[in-house]
């Protein structure tokens, strides 16, 4: 009958959208959203891990505020509308006190409106592309002042190159480094024919024109190099092909950004032997606190071959951070974690600290390493201290004039000249 | 007089009981969430507000492939991109919207031209600043795509899995140059961090409630309309062509008018969804586009059951709750479920799950 | 010339080069001397690295060549007790195998985590590539000399010259031949003598690689006060001649070049479609867990590779009949279970077979892990073949498109020769009349789904060498694969064939003029087009099977 199906309809209505009702009150739950399928799984799944073991690790350690900690772990699938619809089910339907997630600069902004909506606090891993500092938000992760223009600067001194080849995936994180890098090669005087910028779409694979043109470029007597932020799948293809056209890391090296001990656990490491990447840290980099995280880490997820990555650091810096912040401000109270954070310490794993700053970024070393054949980095060059990260980019034009300061100016985009607070959380 | 009873929408049980669950819904979805306080237990949050949104503006996609699927024999793999174009002409709309509220704080630029370096609106952006010729756009894009795709294909008599194919081509062609940052449409990122729809802030709950009931409303609307040409004259051609194109042109039909004009109808329908879930989900990206996406919506229909047009929309509903449901509580394992779903139903329930439910009201 | 008191085997090796460089470097004796030297390694930045390696190379010890090259390889290290230095025999091996520095001689073997690696960066290497490179001209491995001599190339100064002037006329092989040749033509442009140089243009113009072009070009820069850096006018215009006559060689075989790609990117296309153009032909069976079939044939190389660690050369020919078999069971398992009761129904086929793509897509994710997997190129695939100084051919693409054009060979053969292609194509044909005739036709069906699902899997071997090896390989691809059938037209395998060579040619193409993108985009409309005039294909399918009523 019609009064049945209506009947069905509000079952179906109630699973759906009612709230959870009994909220444990000994617990204190933190939410993970990051990719269980899809695409960029073979990424995320190990940062979701990761916070399972520091969770785990906490809890041993007797909880926070004397309540034990309890993951609740989403899978968004790399899909980008179910990154904002599992961010709302993690803050208003599980009411998590915190979220570890996001890996692409699509999904964190999806997840962005429902986070400052409803008010919750996001630690975010990985490098992107600034241009944004949200009040919700912590980066953890490398802004390109951290990662791209220090690379930049080691090729142009300590390598000498002169040509440049700029070679991306094209989304916004490439499309804004490359813009960076490209107003900076300006400014030391590298001219526009010395650079070549060029995009090619996600998971390409056919990469021999493209190899062939670099080759090519490089091939005009001056020192070349590619800087690289080809992202996932396509790496790989890429890699192979250079190695197949015979172009050695001697010859044109190529540093990246986006491939770290994680992806080159899923290549041959052949054709990569000597090319260049930049990060904050390194599964290489010998410091007890390293050696210790690697062990924890074997134990955890019971396989002494997985490696460690920038991104995990960045997640046991964010995660400690958070823990340091409750117990200051003795509360999982986001606007009271929000006040204890900026100026916050801790130890990161490279021997050095990492500090909250009030544009919500941290201050991080850099590193730069060779690949070797068996997947690790040889740090070939390390920054004097740590690198503070700058959200908004002092060499693009619209940007220069933009500062962050959710301290004293309590306001993501500043404009310093026009002192006129404006963007995403401006009503 | 018109009977009722006697009448296409009272013949029409499943429609009839369809009609009165939406009604239902955008009654009860209002008051459990404005009335209802937030405390209690049976409080709609903003976020099963937008979930239901979600699965009716799917239930409209599912619609729109089962009038040309179960009742004209087309099968379309692309129906994700008529999906899509609609929604990226409301997030357009959405977009010009934001004005000096963006990240740069550009009047007329969204942020993404800015940060691309473009000093001016390309001309496709003209006009979009204004909600009626948004709206227009939004059933003008896909409408005008599926015109010219279609006839080409259908005068050419491409049928069958052939055309199937094709129309994977075409929302994979689409996909690709939507992903392109040069094309203007936001490249990877898309559209997002909408501001207000006519003035009214997308953020709050009231108008998140309004936007559910009109999508509820427009789903009504759409079955209705849906069932009004199937059943009609035309409906019954279209039934031939299905059954049997070559003999229905033997009789003299222009077959390829017919099914020109049922797709084209369909991509608007699938328009105007997609146009309805974009201000809802808060986020509109070339990903939509994925073949895949055209696939999973099919699926819908052949799970809910096809041919019958409320099963398609039961189809979606269901599927994508359980997908909700399953990412949640299993979030390790639910591809398994949700692939082993597919394969069952697919063997044991050729008419989907209200061909098992007409199937035992007809034993009882 | 100092006779070194013990040595044995290792010394008739080194002899010749020692005479050769005999005349070059100062003979300064004393293992103390070079023991001392080879440990300011331990402790030195890498610009100091290259300047003690010049060092060594220059005392002219026997074990110069051996020290440097195992350097240059990462094979140099230290024992952390002892601080000794060791060349170590294989790089990244556990336990290592130790060689003495001085005599060259094995010297037992120890725990890798007791040595500490001696590093080097790109610049180091690049250095000790050349200095190496002096040793290896005497080598009597031809393809060992002539690197060094392109090694040699990169940086010529007199020593090295020296040596080139030395080797000519010694040297048999005509290779080497002519790149010393063009060694020594390169580094007469920069002499005196216009006559000479006249003479080395004239050489260099036979000569296509870039690096010649480039150089013959700066002769007809000008330098900022406006005049000529080559003075002499009969030399400039021949430069120019030499230059224009290399740019048309030069486009010729980039054309060349263009068509390769082509053709090695739509053998990939070739090798995904074949098994779909059978299955899809034979049984109108959409299976859109064809490329997760092919993402279990490259994860069959994986394992293979994992089974047999020592012996990558061969795994690939090993991995090609066990993928064959395991995604060959996998398609007839899926056969007897889920699509025999659906014939008729291709589009429920559709979904079945979507659904179970889902389940094999995360089967892979539970056994294996998310991650992607990493499949090692054998050496005979790596690398390319030089065939000019403008034309090189990967190996692994080469290796492809013979493979696929075998591949295609063999199922020829299959279809037209075999019985069991005869009964394929019979019922692709008239499923009614070959059951009439007595053909059993659910076995034929297990079996062709076996046969195109088997193909999948060799096709996914291939792409293990081209791509990522992850769970999601077959998304990929899939779309492709479905489009190469259609254009070639349904069942027929000079279709695919045809369609997909073409369709990866075409892309090739435009790829240089409109970029990846646009070119993939334009063929995916041209494809739409297509289908518009010839609406079966290319090769339409024979028989009323693809009717409708």
């Amino acid at each position: 009958m019609k009064s049945k199906s209506i009947f069905m309809t509000g079952l179906l209505v109630a699973g759906i959208g009612f709230s959870n009702v009994a909220a444990a009150q000994d617990t204190i739950k933190v939410g993970v959203l990051h990719s269980l399928s899809g695409t960029m799984a073979i990424s995320e799944t190990t940062l979701k891990d990761t916070i399972l073991m520091m969770i785990d690790a906490q809890n041993k350690k007797g909880g926070l505020l004397g309540k034990k900690l309890q993951p609740v772990v989403v899978d968004p699938a790399s899909n980008w509308p179910l990154f904002a619809e599992k961010a709302a089910q993690l803050l208003e339907k599980d009411k998590v006190a915190v979220v570890f997630g996001c890996w692409t600069s699509v999904s964190r902004k999806s997840v962005l409106p429902v986070f400052e909506k409803d008010n919750g606090l996001l630690f975010y891993p990985v490098q992107y592309e600034g241009e944004e500092s949200s009040k919700n938000v912590i980066y953890t992760g490398a802004a390109p002042n951290q990662q791209a223009i220090p690379a930049v600067d080691y090729l142009m001194k300590e390598v000498g190159v002169k040509r440049w080849v700029l070679e991306g995936t094209d989304y916004v994180y490439p499309r804004t480094t490359n813009k960076i890098l490209e107003a900076y090669l300006h400014l030391k005087g590298v001219k526009p024919e010395d650079i070549s910028i060029n995009y090619t779409p996600f998971g390409f694979s056919d990469w021999q024109t493209r190899v062939a043109a670099i080759k090519k470029f490089g091939s005009a007597g001056k020192k070349t190099a590619v800087v690289s932020t080809i992202n996932g799948d396509a790496n790989v293809p890429f890699y192979k092909e250079l190695g197949n056209q015979k172009i050695s890391a001697e010859q044109i090296p190529v540093v990246a950004f986006s491939v770290g001990e994680e992806e080159l656990s899923g290549l041959d490491t052949k054709p990569l032997l000597g090319h260049l990447a930049a990060w904050n840290y390194f599964e290489s980099i010998n410091t007890p606190a390293n050696k210790a995280f690697i062990n924890q880490w074997h134990t955890f997820i019971k396989n002494p071959k997985r490696t460690t990555n920038d991104p995990m650091e960045a997640h046991y810096i964010g995660f400690n951070l958070w823990v340091k912040a409750v117990e200051k401000a003795k509360s999982t109270d986001v606007e009271k974690v929000l006040a204890a954070l900026p100026g916050l310490e801790t130890p990161n794993l490279t021997g050095g600290t990492a500090k909250v700053l009030p544009n919500h970024h941290i201050t991080k070393p850099v590193y730069i390493g060779e690949v070797k054949g068996d997947g690790q980095f040889n740090v070939v060059w390390k920054s004097a201290g740590e690198v503070p990260g700058d959200a908004w980019s002092d060499y693009l034009p619209g940007s220069k004039d933009i500062e962050a300061d959710w301290v004293t100016l309590k306001c993501g985009n500043y404009n310093k000249v026009t002192k006129k607070c404006s963007g995403q959380n401006f009503k | 007089m018109y009977s009722f009873r006697n009448g296409i929408v009272g013949r029409d049980r499943g429609g009839v009981r369809l009609l009165a669950v939406l009604a239902a819904v955008a009654i009860a979805a209002p008051i459990l969430n404005q009335v209802v306080p937030a405390s209690s237990p049976l409080h709609l949050s903003a976020f099963g507000i937008t979930l239901i949104g979600k699965y009716l503006c799917f239930g409209m996609l599912a619609l729109a492939i089962d009038l040309i699927w179960g009742y004209c024999g087309i099968l379309s793999l692309g129906h994700a991109a008529f999906f899509s174009l609609g929604g990226y002409a409301m997030g357009m709309y959405l977009m010009r919207q934001i004005g000096p509220r963006g990240v740069y704080g550009n009047p007329v630029l969204p942020d993404f031209m800015v940060f691309l370096n473009w000093k001016s609106l390309p001309w496709f952006w003209y006009g979009f600043n204004h909600f009626p010729f948004a709206l227009l756009m939004v059933g003008l894009a896909p409408g005008l795509l599926a015109l010219v795709f279609g006839w080409f294909a259908f005068r050419s008599r491409v049928t069958g899995v052939y055309f199937s194919i094709i129309t994977q081509a075409l929302t994979y062609a689409l996909m690709l140059g939507f992903f392109r940052n040069d094309m203007g449409f936001g490249g990877n990122n898309g559209f997002t961090d909408f501001k207000d729809i006519l003035g009214f802030d997308l953020h709050s709950d009231a108008t998140r409630v309004v936007l559910l009931v009109i999508t509820a409303v427009a789903l009504g609307a759409s079955y209705l309309a849906c069932r009004v040409i199937v059943e009609s004259r035309a409906g019954r051609v279209m039934r031939a062509i299905r059954d049997a194109e070559s003999r229905t042109r033997f009789l003299g039909y222009p077959v390829e008018a017919y099914k020109l004009w049922l797709f084209v109808f369909s991509a608007i329908v699938a328009g105007v969804a997609g146009a309805l879930y974009v201000p809802q989900i808060g986020i509109i990206n070339p990903s939509e586009f994925a073949p895949i996406n055209s696939i999973e919506a099919v699926i819908w229909v052949a799970i809910g059951g096809r041919g019958t047009l409320y099963g398609a929309i039961v189809g979606a509903v269901v599927v994508n709750y359980a997908k909700t449901y399953l990412t949640g509580a299993f979030p390790e394992v639910w591809l398994y479920a949700l692939g082993a779903l597919f394969v069952l139903v697919t063997l044991f329930l050729p008419n989907g799950i209200t061909g098992l439910a007409l199937a035992r009201r007809k034993r009882k | 010339m100092k006779q070194p008191g013990s040595g044995g085997r290792w010394l008739r090796v080194l002899l010749p080069a020692l005479w050769s460089i005999g005349h070059v470097y100062a003979q300064a004796p004393g293992d103390t001397a070079f023991l001392s030297t080879l440990g300011e390694l331990r402790e030195a930045t890498y610009s100091d690295k290259a300047a003690i390696a010049e060092r060594l190379s220059q005392t002219g010890h026997r074990s110069v060549r051996a020290v440097l090259t195992a350097l240059m390889e990462d094979r140099l290290s230290y024992r952390n007790s002892d601080q000794k230095i060791f060349i170590v025999q294989t790089a990244d091996e556990d336990p290592a195998r130790l060689i003495d520095p001085l005599t060259l001689k094995s010297a037992g073997s120890a725990p890798a985590d007791s040595l500490t690696k001696i590093g080097t960066n790109n610049s180091l290497r690049h250095t000790l590539r050349t200095v190496v490179a002096h040793f290896s001209l005497s080598s009597p491995d031809a393809a060992v000399r002539l690197e060094a001599v392109r090694d040699m190339l990169q940086s010529l100064d007199e020593p090295t010259l020296d040596l080139l002037r030395k080797r000519l006329p010694v040297e048999t092989n005509g290779a080497v031949k002519r790149e010393i040749q063009t060694g020594l033509a390169l580094a007469t442009l920069d002499g005196t003598d216009a006559k000479a140089r006249l003479e080395a243009v004239a050489t260099l113009s036979r000569r296509v690689s870039q690096d010649v072009r480039n150089r013959l070009a700066l002769l007809l820069d000008k330098s900022p006060d406006g005049s000529f850096t080559e003075p002499d006018e009969k030399v400039r215009r021949a430069a120019a001649a030499a230059v224009a006559s290399i740019d048309e060689w030069r486009g010729f075989y980039s054309g060349i070049e263009t068509l390769f790609f082509g053709l090695s990117l739509g053998s990939v296309l070739v090798l995904i479609a074949f098994g779909l153009a059978i299955t899809f032909g034979v049984m109108g069976v959409i299976n859109m867990a064809h490329g997760e079939l092919m993402m279990l044939g490259a994860y069959t190389t994986y394992v293979v590779q994992m089974i047999m660690p020592g012996h990558i050369g061969l795994s690939i020919l090993v991995a090609i009949p066990a993928a064959f078999v395991v995604a060959g069971l996998v398609g007839v398992a899926m056969e007897r279970t889920i699509i025999q009761h659906l014939y008729g129904r291709p589009l429920e086929t559709l979904l079945a077979t979507f659904g179970v793509s889902l389940v094999l897509q995360q089967a892979v994710r539970s056994i294996f892990s998310a991650q992607n997997r990493s499949v090692i190129t054998p050496e005979w695939m790596s690398g390319s073949l030089q065939l000019n100084g403008a034309l090189a051919i990967t190996y692994n693409r080469l290796y492809t498109v013979i493979f696929t054009l075998i591949v295609f060979a063999i199922l020829l053969v299959v279809l037209k020769r075999t019985r069991i292609g005869l009964d394929i194509r019979a019922v692709s044909q008239n499923r009614a009349m070959a059951k009439a005739m007595g053909i059993r036709t659910e076995w034929v069906d297990a079996m062709t789904f076996g046969l195109g699902s088997g193909i999948a899997g060799v096709a996914g071997v291939a792409l293990s060498q081209l791509t990522n090896v992850g769970p999601n390989l077959g998304q990929s691809y899939i779309i492709d694969s479905f489009l190469v059938v259609v254009f070639g037209g349904v069942g027929n395998l000079w279709g695919a064939l045809i369609g997909g060579m073409s369709m990866g040619i075409t892309n090739k193409l435009l790829e240089p003029y409109a970029g990846a993108v646009l070119a993939k985009i334009l063929v995916l409309v041209g494809l739409i087009l297509f289908i518009q005039t010839r609406p079966r294909g290319l090769f339409p399918q024979a028989g009323r099977a693809g009717e409708d009523k």
